[in-house]
């Protein structure tokens, strides 16, 4: 877990993410497409939030954005009390790194890698030696269930198991925040509810959790439920 | 990042395209593998040359008739009308310095020589006993020419091992009689197998006392005469001495060229280093062909690892890490490139020494070291532009491309 994270001052004490006006338009041909449009939002840390509307309502750019893949056209963004928006790029390559994992519809898994190689690229990449971040990706990998495929490549796996190897990958530096866009779009029920379980138990350890969905009833399990339309955040359901 | 980590992701990405890497590695390789054989080759005929001349003797003059304004390789070799001839007179008058060992008069001509009913064309040169210690050659047998005065037409000749094989069909040439032109001589010696020098054949060549050259070819005018000075500090005062010599005999008129061999050495030596530059210059556009194949196809790389680089972008990597590890592919490709072409261009050189055995081929350390640096150079210049494309990719927008 990150120091900076955790010695930080919150604006508010509490809120880990707090969204300020937040608007991202993208210019397509000779259009602006306001893909978030004045967005308001404190999460606080160890929150369980669902995140659901219609396709093309900007879930996906809020959640890239929260991940710090996508930068805003407006308002601010503070992470654990520090403003992004005056972030250098390493400073961003180093807080992606470090403070959040984020799951991917698609897995984006590296194909001639194996499942253990690719949970390890996180800790190769923050210059852990090799005997250490083995053992802690086989850590990791075993907690979700998938010792047995800690040597096999990422395509001889299901879906299901790919996605398993991908939320390893995104808890291995241990964050403190986990976004996932629509970890289960791409999988059956059983994978799905698999992958649902996952999360959660990572989310009853203390992570901060926001999920991207589309079916009903995973959404509904969060504690917290927020519903977009049109770039706007229109419900905020607790409880 | 660990320098361990980074490598070998480049060498597994490297690996991934076996075909594209051989490609790639094959360009850069014929590129070094060029410029190492073709430097090889330049400086042969360089060290050949230098070689020609050194057996020359570096305490050597040549007079030639005629005024030239240049000296060196050019100069007065192929000097054709003389304002006034060389004679013999003025060729002894020569040694009454002290500062000149000997000197060696030259006529050159073409006369038919005959034994029996063997009869051959061939290059006639008429000289003197000192020509033979100017040029330090041996005898295979016999003597050379009789030091005798200049004057003088003994009915003697020396045959090159050629001319001895061909006329004499083995049997000793020693003593036997040779027609020359209208004339006859003995056989006094055999040469030793000297081989071509500075251009001459000198094993067809048929060697007689310049005084019977001169009657020979019905002309008073030396070709050549080479001046022996005593030492190699001597020169200067030789060539003064040669010089004023002239002007005295020839009415106050220097009408007479005067060349050192290290002139006409250094003159072929800077043409000669010429070519080898040329040559490698030829031979490093190859190399920057293979540095723009490697741009291009990293370039590719970048394109089609799109998501690659997002997903590392979005784990964390920073932009000097992404920069660094598309970099250590391109030099690994022109690293193992450049070891390859060396490899290659040495295994030509080889060839080529079992081709032409009479040459040294060895390219010149310069153009290794060169070849070497230009397509690291090339690797990295190239190298660079794709992997700051692939360090500066949004990783948002890397990781939507499918
Ligand atoms: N890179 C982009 N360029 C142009 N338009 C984009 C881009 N990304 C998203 N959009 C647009 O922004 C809107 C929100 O997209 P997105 O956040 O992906 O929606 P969701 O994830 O809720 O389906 C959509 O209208 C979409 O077309
Ligand atoms: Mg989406």
């Amino acid at each position: 877990m990150s120091p900076q994270l955790r010695s930080s001052p919150t604006p508010d004490g509490a809120a880990i993410l707090r969204l300020e006006r937040l608007s991202r338009s993208f210019a397509v041909g000779d259009q602006l497409v306001h893909a978030l449009d004045g967005v308001d939002l404190d999460i606080a840390a160890g929150e369980y939030i669902s995140l659901m509307g219609p396709s093309g309502s900007g879930k996906s750019t809020l959640l890239n954005i929260l991940g710090l893949l996508d930068r805003p056209t407006s308002g601010e963004y503070w992470l654990a009390g520090e403003q992004t928006s005056t972030m250098s790029d390493d400073r961003l390559a180093d807080t992606r790194q470090r403070a959040i994992g984020f799951v991917f519809q698609f897995f984006h898994l590296i194909h001639r890698m194996t499942a253990v190689e690719n949970v390890e690229l996180p800790l190769m990449l923050a210059g852990v030696p090799m005997a250490e971040r083995r053992s802690r990706a086989r850590e990791v990998l075993r907690r979700m269930g998938l010792e047995a495929r800690i040597d096999h490549r990422s395509n001889q796996l299901s879906g299901g198991e790919r996605q398993r190897v991908a939320i390893a990958r995104a808890v291995v530096m241990q964050p403190r925040i986990l976004l996932a866009d629509e970890p289960t779009g791409n999988l059956d029920s059983v994978s799905g509810g698999e992958v649902v379980r996952i999360v959660e138990a990572l989310h009853d350890e203390g992570l901060t959790l926001i999920v991207v969905t589309h079916d009903q009833a995973i959404g509904s399990r969060a504690h917290r439920r927020l519903l977009m339309r049109d770039g706007k955040i229109v419900q905020d359901l607790s409880g | 990042m660990k320098r361990a980590d980074r490598h070998r992701m480049a060498f597994g990405a490297l690996a991934r395209t076996p075909l594209r890497t051989a490609m790639l590695l094959l360009a850069t390789a014929i590129g070094v593998a060029a410029v190492l054989v073709l430097t090889a080759l330049g400086e042969a005929a360089r060290l050949y040359i230098a070689g020609e001349f050194q057996s020359l003797g570096t305490d050597l003059l040549v007079v030639m008739p005629g005024r030239t304004e240049t000296t060196g390789a050019g100069a007065g070799m192929m000097s054709g009308a003389t304002p006034r001839d060389i004679t013999l007179d003025d060729a002894r008058a020569l040694l009454r310095s002290a500062a000149i060992e000997t000197v060696a008069p030259v006529v050159v001509g073409e006369s038919s020589v005959s034994v029996g009913s063997l009869e051959r064309d061939v290059t006639i040169m008429g000289t003197t006993a000192s020509y033979a210690t100017i040029r330090h050659w041996t005898m295979a047998s016999g003597e050379f020419l009789p030091d005798v005065d200049m004057e003088r037409e003994s009915p003697v000749c020396v045959i090159g091992s050629t001319i001895g094989r061909e006329l004499f069909r083995g049997e000793p040439p020693v003593g036997r009689w040779l027609r020359v032109g209208d004339r006859r001589c003995r056989v006094a010696g055999l040469l030793a197998k000297q081989g071509v020098s500075v251009m001459v054949d000198v094993d067809t060549v048929v060697m007689i006392p310049v005084a019977m050259a001169q009657s020979l070819f019905n002309s008073a005018g030396l070709f050549r005469v080479l001046v022996q000075a005593r030492s190699r500090d001597a020169m200067p005062a030789a060539k003064r001495f040669v010089l004023a010599t002239f002007r005295a005999r020839h009415h106050g008129e220097e009408d007479v060229t005067v060349v050192t061999q290290d002139a006409v050495l250094k003159t072929f030596d800077g043409i000669l280093g010429a070519l080898t530059l040329a040559l490698a210059g030829i031979a490093a556009v190859s190399l920057l062909v293979a540095g723009v194949l490697i741009m291009n196809v990293m370039l590719v790389a970048v394109s089609q690892r799109t998501q690659e680089i997002g997903l590392l972008k979005a784990l964390g990597a920073r932009r000097s890490q992404v920069l660094a590890l598309f970099l250590t592919e391109a030099l690994y490709l022109a690293l193992l490139g450049a070891l390859a072409g060396v490899l290659l261009g040495f295994a030509g050189i080889w060839l080529l020494g079992g081709l032409y055995p009479d040459f040294t081929f060895r390219p010149p350390v310069w153009a290794v070291a060169g070849a070497v640096a230009i397509s690291m150079a090339c690797g990295m210049l190239f190298g660079i532009l794709p992997a700051r494309r692939a360090a500066r990719l949004d990783p948002v927008a890397a990781l939507a491309r499918r």
